[in-house]
């Protein structure tokens, strides 16, 4: 596949965010809860998926459309910090605590199974 | 409705990440992933500053504000991309930078959610008082 760089990481820029949307609403209404679950669940999914791309070696073009687009916006680093400082201020150090642990130990650790998975696969 | 203002805000986030991670990265011969570093930093400060001041003041339409905050700034920065960069820092047994760019990322991303959040509080906290100020100058 070829094309425009500019207009594959457009693509996939406009449906990460809408799914990072909607799955983020859906969790709201579903799961009301202090810990960000589901700003957790994208990353982490996000990190196996995006480790798999770049495991597998897929094309320039397809990395730009699935990779730098959709998976970057997908995934979330500054909400991720955002509802951090929010358990901060609400002084849930516990749920704060575990969710920087889970995030980051999790998220290299499934980024590590997906790029092993899409090697091999 | 909402949905669509994500969806365009999402493409520009992609796209300011792309274009700024590609400028950074040409001028940038190290190991260390300093680009999503940079973007991953701007964009919490930002992310906070608004959601602390410009969504309280109530100037912007709530459509808005979401399709900024959720849509580009969202967008903008990202985590797969450093989960990624840190597994081939370990891979290349760049064991230093690695810890480095966890470390920097995990309390740089803190302290700049944390600066956000005060600067974009006390502006509207100032703007507040402001505002009653003018009104008590009417009323007497």
């Amino acid at each position: 596949m070829i094309g425009n760089p500019a207009l594959l990481v457009a693509i996939g820029g406009f449906f990460g965010a809408i799914s990072r949307f909607g799955i983020s609403n859906w969790f709201k209404t579903r799961y009301p809860s202090s810990f960000p679950i589901g700003t957790l669940l994208i990353n982490l999914l996000g990190s196996f998926l995006l480790g798999y791309i770049i495991g597998k070696g897929i094309d320039k073009s397809w990395q730009l459309l699935f990779g730098t687009g959709f998976m970057g916006a997908f995934t979330t680093f500054s909400t991720f910090k955002l509802e951090s400082i929010q358990l901060h201020a609400n002084k849930k150090w516990k749920v704060l605590a575990l969710y920087l642990g889970i995030s980051y130990t999790f998220g290299i650790l499934l980024a590590f199974l997906g790029m092993k998975l899409g090697d091999i696969l | 409705m909402v949905y669509i203002f994500v969806g365009i805000a999402g493409i520009l986030g992609a796209l300011s990440r792309y274009y700024l991670g590609l400028s950074i990265s040409t001028g940038w011969q190290h190991d260390f992933p300093f680009a999503t570093l940079a973007i991953n930093l701007i964009g919490c400060f930002v992310l906070s500053w608004l959601t602390m001041y410009i969504s309280r003041l109530n100037i912007l339409h709530p459509y808005l504000v979401t399709g900024i905050g959720t849509g580009f700034i969202g967008s903008f920065t990202t985590f797969s991309t450093f989960s990624v960069e840190t597994v081939k820092l370990i891979h290349a047994s760049h064991w230093g930078v690695a810890l480095l760019y966890v470390l920097s990322s995990l309390w740089g991303g803190l302290f700049m959610s944390w600066l956000g959040f005060k600067v974009g509080d006390s502006f509207f906290k100032k703007q507040t008082q402001r505002t009653l100020r003018s009104k008590g100058g009417q009323n007497s």
